[in-house]
């Protein structure tokens, strides 16, 4: 039997602690920065136009304040209810990953996702948009970026 | 065969993913009349419309059988299920499983329209429907499409980016009654119109006019009123496809009848998807709740009940998703819901398309619509599976910037533990 | 309304080629200084309000800010420089007393920087720190006239029976500041890097919080003239109660909490109602002699069956030297001794500049006073006021000090840049607010590691200079002036502080 159809239990997501998240939003302008072409703050919202999407979303309503972003769930809804196949759990690290060129903007995963998680990036044609973990780097942009450890990687394996 | 599927889409699919959740090794065959590799079929309109290419249209890549060590046999239906001798016959041959899945989905339903038959008059439910007219097309320049429900308007959308002059007729007295409120409907019907849609509403076909050379000219409506095109889109509703179920002789109504382990009448036969009915939470009636995500999960749950690992599929409840170029519109459970016993809190904004509606019964969401200002709906949707007291916050369900923070303290911590 | 006549004291400079208008400076700004204008897509900065605290300028992820003094200024003058004008202008427009916050400003003579350390050369040599144990270990509480000490079995045995003694593994702990004045968060990252450090952190006047009666142990509780949260189980919860008379910062002056800062937690804590201005009177009513202190002394010693040392802090005042032999006569185990340059979070402005005196001053003239009265045994001497370093700490044990308390620079190092607007609230670090948009600034965690860190830091370096001395122990060190000298300090100065001159 091939690897690739066994099921993952591993877990991984960037998790909020609202009594030290200060609403500052750094880590939605890191979340830009890491998805921006050129990868420089400056350049990636001065100039890069369309600008990169975040896909954390501080969530306010002072004095509570707290960023949240897509929990890659055990079982993702997204996924279930993904009709392009465009997301998908990926096995080998538990993230829920989003395919953008498979991806038509249907929001079928807006309609499900109970977390508010995945937004519409309507910058060339549409597409979700949803955090992918910053795989490629040693630590989700955000995480790196909070000033107030307020944000970090929960992993569980089970 | 230790498992057969019938049906290469969602149910199927999730039927496969199930399976191997529980039992790595167990064979299993898929079987399709529909010759592609398993495809997504609401893509077929995006197809159409030339938003979507060939190599993008497949559900799962390519390796997706192997992967999964699965025999696909593609291009054949089934014509026979022999429940005694577990057994199916597909061209001819029979094949014996341990655990059958039915996952034949649904059909489209055509009414009696005189001179229906013929060339460019089209269903809209499958990939080769969608190939097929969009050769037509090439060539036409005004549609008329029969049925203003999803899949019409879906169709209206892809003939819309081909470029067409799209006429839609609709029994009802507006589009999408089945899954918008009137409020919705009406913005919707507004949006259509300002793409250039001519939308007839209150009337149907009655006959499909033809030339000499058997080309379809227009169509006549039972109104007395005639619409000129150069093709025809029948898309008035699709059923449940139980034509090869009813060979096995399962129980059915409007759908297949299976019990909670999506297992049918019959002994070792399973049965997902768009030809099922099943329960619905909120509305507490079994009916055929034909939506992606549900044939999904059914399908997923049956291939795990099919390994041996016994898991109760609770139900579902409608919601959908649609979005015809622009105009973003999700209704979830009881939309349309009206009485004494519903609390409807809702708001609207005309000029920029904007409405957003909740349905409370008992503290509980029960329905939820959005139309242009999707973002988080989801979020409502969870609330109302969960069946989630919402007394405490229902006010600002409907605000602009709704989300975990109007939350009260204890039920945000709860659902964002997770 | 006329125009006001207070200038802009800060200039606020933003860099528009690398402004990203992410509006994080907005947010961070508890002042309201800076504002987004979606139109016209600009932020806009109000300088009136800006009090440099430097908070945009360190969160702003591109550093597209400074800010620094203004450079519009009035015409120099030494008499009339812009502070003398800015405050009359001030109180012509407001009719009030001036308020502020932090320790003296005008720049009284700081001791310190005119004291240096003596280092073992040749003779009697040097230590070195990491190779041979180093004894930082402090005891606070009054100490026998003699000990009686018994062999038992070949093994000396203390016969003695010891009043009761505060153990501190390094000479330092974290100052009265009373919760009310500082978070929640900051008095959860003093007690826990005080009990990470072994020492002690005050709770100031303001109660304990139930949340830290955990933390006990390493907690001195005040009684103060408010006498907010004091109650029996309060007074034994900590490790040591200080009866508070005076504060460095405005000496004869009492406290006061706005109602606006006294939330549903404090309000419990202080046993005061919710919304009510805690009012910490200017004297105990108490107290009106040295007779009626020790009568507070004694009952509080009852509270707690004298298993615990009770001590009490003065302000350094003129005859702060006889106060402080009244205070031992009259049962103190402690005595803190706070200098003028001494932090607080609200005090009248002329107050906090012009009353009392420099921490060095008093030290040594207290110490030398109890000394000549054959009393200094029987209490500890603390000291408090605008400890900067680890040096200061030294030069206050060699003057006579048995510990100090650090408070401004405990709160610098939780974020702290001394604005001096800790009296409006609305501390932009989350340090001196109750304000629960702001006070999650400080994480406890983060607040306990680098106050815990500051601790370690400086008491490695006070190992390094004892092991240059060549003594290896703290206490050997204790009022040991012969390793102090002055530089530039005249011989009436040289007197007080019963140093020599370097080179004599
Ligand atoms: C144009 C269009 C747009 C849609 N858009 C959406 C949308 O936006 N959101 C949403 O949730 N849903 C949408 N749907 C509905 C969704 O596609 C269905 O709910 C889903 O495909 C059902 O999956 P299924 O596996 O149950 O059946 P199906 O997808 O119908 O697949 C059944 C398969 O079984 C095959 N089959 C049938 N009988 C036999 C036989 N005897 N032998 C062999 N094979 C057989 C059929 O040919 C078919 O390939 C859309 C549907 C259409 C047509």
């Amino acid at each position: 039997m091939a690897t690739k159809a066994k099921t993952t239990k591993k877990r991984r997501r960037v998790q909020a602690d609202e009594k030290v998240c200060i609403g500052c939003k750094l880590c939605e302008v890191a979340c830009i920065v890491a998805h921006s072409k050129s990868k420089n703050i400056i350049r990636a919202f001065n100039e890069e136009t369309p600008r990169a999407l975040s896909r954390v979303l501080v969530e306010e309503s002072k004095p509570l304040t707290f960023a949240l972003q897509c929990r890659h769930c055990d079982d993702p809804p997204c996924a279930v209810a993904c009709m392009t196949g465009a997301l998908r759990k990926d096995p080998e690290t538990g993230a829920v990953l989003h395919d953008r060129e498979k991806c038509v903007g249907c929001w079928m995963c807006v309609m499900v996702c109970p977390y508010g998680g995945i937004q519409r990036d309507m910058r060339e044609g549409k597409a979700a948009s949803k955090c992918d973990l910053c795989l490629e780097l040693d630590e989700p942009a955000c995480v790196a970026a909070c000033p107030n450890a307020a944000l970090f990687v929960v992993e569980d394996e089970d | 065969m230790d498992y057969v599927i019938i049906g290469n889409s969602a149910a199927g699919i999730g039927a496969v993913e199930g399976i191997r959740q529980v039992d790595q090794t167990g064979s299993i065959a898929i079987i399709s009349d529909e010759p592609h590799h398993t495809y997504s079929r609401p893509l077929i309109s995006y197809y159409l419309g030339g938003k979507v290419e060939q190599h993008n249209m497949y559900f799962r890549p390519k390796t997706f059988y192997r992967d999964y060590d699965v025999e696909p046999m593609l291009g054949n239906p089934v014509t026979v299920i022999d429940a005694a001798g577990h057994t199916v016959t597909v061209a001819g041959k029979k094949i014996k499983y341990g655990k059958l899945l039915v996952a034949t989905g649904g059909s489209p339903f055509v009414p009696p329209i005189e001179n229906l038959a013929g060339s460019d008059v089209f269903t809209f439910t499958k990939w080769d429907d969608a190939k097929a007219l969009a050769k037509a097309a090439e060539k036409a320049e005004r549609a008329v499409v029969i049925g203003g429900g999803l899949i019409g308007l879906k169709a209206t959308e892809g003939l819309l980016n081909l470029g067409l002059n799209v006429t839609v007729v609709e029994l009802a007295d507006r589009v999408l009654s089945t899954i918008l409120d009137e409020k919705a409907s009406q913005i919707f019907g507004t949006h259509l119109k300002s793409l250039g849609v001519t939308l007839i509403t209150g009337d149907t076909a009655a006959a499909v006019n033809r030339d000499g050379e058997g080309s379809v000219t227009g169509v006549t409506l039972k109104g007395g009123n005639t619409v000129e095109a150069d093709v025809v889109v029948v898309a008035i509703g699709v059923v449940p496809n139980t034509v090869l179920a009813d060979t096995a002789k399962v129980k059915k109504e409007r759908g297949i009848i299976v019990d909670e382990h999506l297992m049918t009448s019959a002994k070792d036969i399973y049965a997902a998807g768009d030809c099922v009915e099943t329960f619905d939470i909120l509305r507490h009636i079994r009916r055929p709740q034909p939506i992606w995500p549900n044939a999904y999960e059914q399908g997923r749950t049956a291939g795990i009940n099919m390994a041996g690992q016994p898991l109760a599929y609770k139900g579902s409840f409608g919601m959908n998703s649609i979005e015809v170029k622009g105009l973003p519109t999700i209704t979830v459970g009881m939309y349309d819901a009206v009485g004494p016993e519903y609390e409807i809190l809702a708001k609207s904004d005309a000029e920029s398309l904007t409405y957003k509606k909740v349905i409370i019964h008992n503290d509980r969401l029960v329905g939820a619509v959005f139309v242009n200002d999707i973002d988080r709906a989801g979020i409502m949707t969870g609330l109302i599976k969960d069946q989630v007291n919402v007394k405490a916050f229902k006010h600002d369900l409907i605000s602009d910037n709704f989300g975990y923070a109007v939350f009260p303290e204890a039920l945000r911590k709860e659902r964002l533990s997770s | 309304m006329h125009k006001s006549l207070i200038k802009a004291e800060f200039q606020v400079q933003r860099d528009d080629y690398k402004c990203i208008r992410c509006r994080v400076c907005e947010r961070q700004c508890s002042f309201e200084v800076h504002s987004y204008d979606a139109d016209a897509d600009r932020m806009f900065e109000d300088e009136m309000k800006c009090v440099g605290c430097q908070r945009c300028v360190e969160y702003c992820p591109t550093r597209a800010l400074t800010i620094q003094p203004h450079p519009s200024t009035i015409r120099p003058h030494g008499n009339w420089p812009y502070r003398a004008v800015k405050d009359i202008c001030k109180q012509a427009e407001t009719g009030g007393m001036l308020l502020s916050s932090t320790g003296d400003e005008l720049g009284h003579r700081i001791y310190w920087d005119h004291l240096v350390l003596n280092a073992s050369q040749v003779t009697n040599p040097s230590i070195d720190p990491l190779r041979e144990p180093m004894e930082l270990r402090t005891f606070i509480g009054r100490k026998p006239d003699q000990v009686d000490v018994r062999l038992v079995n070949g093994k000396p045995v203390l016969k003695t029976e010891l009043p009761p003694q505060l153990t501190l593994e390094t000479p330092m702990m974290f100052g009265a500041m009373s919760y009310g004045a500082i978070s929640y968060n900051v008095c959860q990252s003093l007690a826990r890097a005080a009990t990470a450090s072994g020492t002690m952190y005050n709770t100031g006047e303001g109660g304990l919080h139930r949340d830290f009666y955990q933390y006990g142990p390493n907690t001195i509780v005040q009684c103060a003239s408010g006498r907010f949260g004091v109650h029996r189980e309060y007074l034994n919860a900590g490790a040591a109660v200080e009866i508070k008379v005076g504060q460095g910062a405005k000496p004869g002056i009492g406290g006061h909490v706005p109602g606006e800062k006294v939330d549903k937690e404090i309000s419990i804590t202080r046993m005061i109602p919710v919304g009510t201005d805690a009012l910490s009177p200017a004297p105990h009513h108490d107290i009106y002699s040295i007779e009626d202190l020790r009568q507070l002394i004694y009952a509080l010693k009852e509270a707690v069956e004298y298993k615990k040392p009770v001590g009490v802090k003065i302000a350094a005042v003129h005859n702060a030297a006889a106060i402080a032999s009244g205070i031992v006569r009259a049962g103190a185990d402690f005595v803190t001794l706070d200098g003028l340059r001494g932090g607080t979070g609200a005090a009248p402005t002329r107050t906090r500049d012009s009353v009392g005196m420099p921490i060095e001053l008093a030290l040594a003239a207290v110490d030398q006073r109890l000394r000549e009265e054959g009393i200094r045994n029987n209490a500890s001497l603390i000291v408090a006021g605008g400890f900067r370093n680890s040096t200061d700490v030294v030069k206050a044990i060699a003057l006579g000090a048995d510990a100090v308390y650090i408070g401004t620079a405990a709160l610098i190092s939780l974020g702290c840049t001394v604005c001096q607007k800790c009296y409006t609230g609305k501390c932009p670090w989350g340090i001196t607010t109750q304000d629960p948009y702001l006070t999650k600034r400080v994480n406890p965690e983060i607040g306990t590691q680098r106050l815990t860190n500051l601790l370690r830091a400086w008491s490695l370096e006070i190992k390094e200079i004892l092991g240059g001395m060549g003594i290896n122990a703290i206490e050997s060190l204790r009022g040991n002036r012969l390793h102090l000298r002055a530089i530039g300090l005249n011989e009436r100065e040289l007197d007080v502080l019963g140093v020599m001159h370097a080179g004599e």
